[in-house]
């Protein structure tokens, strides 16, 4: 979305573990009528990685790659994740499933969209800057496209908001 | 499958092991004596990779996988705890071959089903594969070498490294809960967890199990090699399994895995070429004598340096001969190195540069920031400690 137009059209939905419901539920609360969604997963290209690291280091005993037995599974799930939320989204929408580093893929595939909605995804008890994990304030940091941040569950309360600076605390 | 596409270091240690002999940087009878004392250790190997083949078989990481998402659904960090009981045993007792093939993609799959994020976990699991690996001789190839070599009974090698093995363990533990924080306070809802299928306990193959870590303990302290009460555990599945057909002959002998046991034989005897033409002298001054408490902690620095340089296997033949005068307590120290060392660049070995020019010529290297710094907060950590615990073990009950 640029300077001149205010219509959103285009609407991303990042979905993550434990989180999607959230994000995806905002979107159908606050996206206007005639949106066209896209639901984005990104599997970590880390994790397979890892495995298929720790393999090598066994120089390849044990006979099968259990990276490649990762791999299939996590597209399994990749793909029961994003059944599960475009059933609760109810309309119709695109799918997107990506693998590579979550914040980099998430800010190139919504380059172009009107809207990125995304959970946050650190620290859910308390308001802060650690209410944002590293991807989540990457892509908030660096994204092209304006973005709807939601609390996955119910916001803490503004009484978890830490003391102004440069004033003591009642306590002092 | 042992395809050689998969490991070139194997397809490649047999042909420079026959080269070594021809050209005479090792005599053909001292090969054969390399190849004799490598012999029971490498049976003994093959017998623990069809013991945890056919407990596999047998649905006991299934099972494992059923109590995780019972137990941990919703709750990430217990869910982390269970992975790290599970993954620490398993490595301990069916070795870190087990945990990382068989145990790793359980491990995601109950993830995924408990819709939670799989990272944590499945670092664990790698993790905990190198470093959980210090118990018994058992848990790793590079002990079994040590303990053939060094000339310890099964049971106080064990005793020697319960402590730095819980060491070890709390340190990832510690770590982990931090490093992850964000991830195990999430609070996924657990509606997905319904299509948890309950995977009955094999009572029968535990038990098995069970009775050939007994049998190991007695084996050895009757005098008899505890490949023996290996052997003796992995027939027993086996046959039961055979006569069930559950498992096929050939699926037991590819998981005992020949291609891979030849590698070590030659593995061995080329680096006690190299060794005995200079790269011992040229290694001697590197590692102090004795077992103080000084010379135990720069042991275990230079076995883990070593082990990332070139891969643990290589670098516990070459440190073995070096460390042996010193005792038992050098021994484990060496051990400590070289099984919590390759945490800090995945495998330490020369197969990870293979892998990155492999991975680099696809379009897509590795992330490996996030997976060096976990190592670099819990590798030398977790050294310090399992080193002091071992140093404390040794003055309380002796080399």
């Amino acid at each position: 979305m640029t300077g001149g137009s205010t219509q959103v059209r285009s609407v991303y939905i990042w979905v993550t573990e434990g989180t999607w419901r959230a994000s995806v539920d905002a979107a159908l609360n606050l996206a206007p009528a005639g949106a066209e969604f896209t639901l984005l997963h990104v599997t970590p290209a880390a994790v397979t990685d890892a495995v298929r690291g720790a393999y090598l280091g066994l120089f390849g005993r044990g006979g099968r790659d259990p990276g490649a037995k990762v791999a299939e599974l996590a597209a399994a799930a990749a793909a029961d994740l994003l059944a599960a939320a475009a059933d609760r989204l109810g309309s119709r929408c695109e799918r997107l499933e990506i693998q590579g580093q979550a914040e980099r893929a998430v800010v190139r595939a919504a380059a172009a969209a009107d809207l990125l909605v995304m959970a946050r995804d650190g620290d859910q008890s308390r308001l802060g800057p650690k209410s944002l994990g590293r991807a989540a304030r990457f892509i908030v940091d660096h994204a092209a496209c304006p973005v709807l941040l939601v609390w996955p569950e119910t916001a803490p309360g503004v009484g978890t908001l830490p003391p102004p600076p440069h004033q003591p605390s009642p306590r002092d | 499958m042992s395809r050689p596409r998969d490991r070139p270091e194997a397809v490649a240690a047999v042909p420079a092991a026959a080269i070594l002999i021809a050209i005479g940087a090792i005599s053909g009878s001292r090969a054969l004596a390399e190849a004799r004392q490598l012999g029971p250790v490498i049976g003994f190997l093959a017998a623990i990779l069809v013991l945890a083949h056919l407990c596999d078989d047998d649905g006991l990481f299934q099972a494992c996988g059923g109590w995780m998402a019972r137990a941990g659904a919703g709750r990430p960090g217990r869910l982390l705890a269970q992975v790290f009981v599970i993954a620490s045993v398993t490595t301990a007792v069916l070795s870190l071959d087990a945990t990382v093939v068989l145990l790793t993609p359980v491990v995601f799959a109950t993830a995924a089903k408990l819709d939670v994020r799989a990272r944590p976990q499945v670092y664990a699991c790698t993790h905990l594969a190198n470093s959980a690996s210090l118990l018994l001789p058992v848990s790793n190839l590079t002990n079994l070498l040590a303990f053939a070599a060094s000339g310890l009974a099964f049971g106080r090698f064990a005793a020697l490294m319960a402590v730095p093995w819980l060491a070890a363990i709390g340190v990832e533990y510690a770590v982990f809960g931090r490093f992850f924080a964000a991830d195990l306070h999430q609070r996924p809802r657990p509606q997905r967890a319904e299509r948890i299928e309950d995977a009955p306990l094999p009572v029968f193959t535990l038990t098995v199990v069970a009775l050939t870590l007994a049998g190991f303990a007695a084996a050895s302290a009757a005098g008899l090699n505890p490949a023996w009460a290996a052997f003796a555990g992995a027939a027993v599945l086996a046959v039961r399994a055979l006569a069930r057909r559950r498992v096929s002959a050939v699926a037991l002998v590819r998981a005992a895995d020949v291609p891979f046991l030849l590698f070590v034989l030659a593995l061995g005897i080329v680096v006690k070429a190299l060794v005995s033409n200079g790269l011992g002298r040229a290694l001697t001054p590197l590692l102090p004598g004795g077992t103080s408490l000084p010379a135990l902690l720069a042991i275990a620095a230079v076995a883990a340096a070593l082990a990332n340089v070139c891969n643990n296997l290589p670098a516990v033949l070459v440190l073995l001969p070096l460390a042996m005068p010193s005792g038992a307590g050098a021994v484990l120290a060496v051990l400590l190195g070289v099984n919590i060392g390759p945490n800090l660049t995945y495998t330490g070995s020369l197969a990870t540069l293979l892998w990155r020019r492999i991975l680099r010529q696809h379009g897509s290297a590795p992330d490996l920031g996030e997976f060096t710094r976990l190592g670099l907060l819990t590798v030398p950590a977790g050294l310090v400690v399992a080193v002091l615990a071992l140093w404390a073990g040794l003055r309380l009950i002796g080399g």
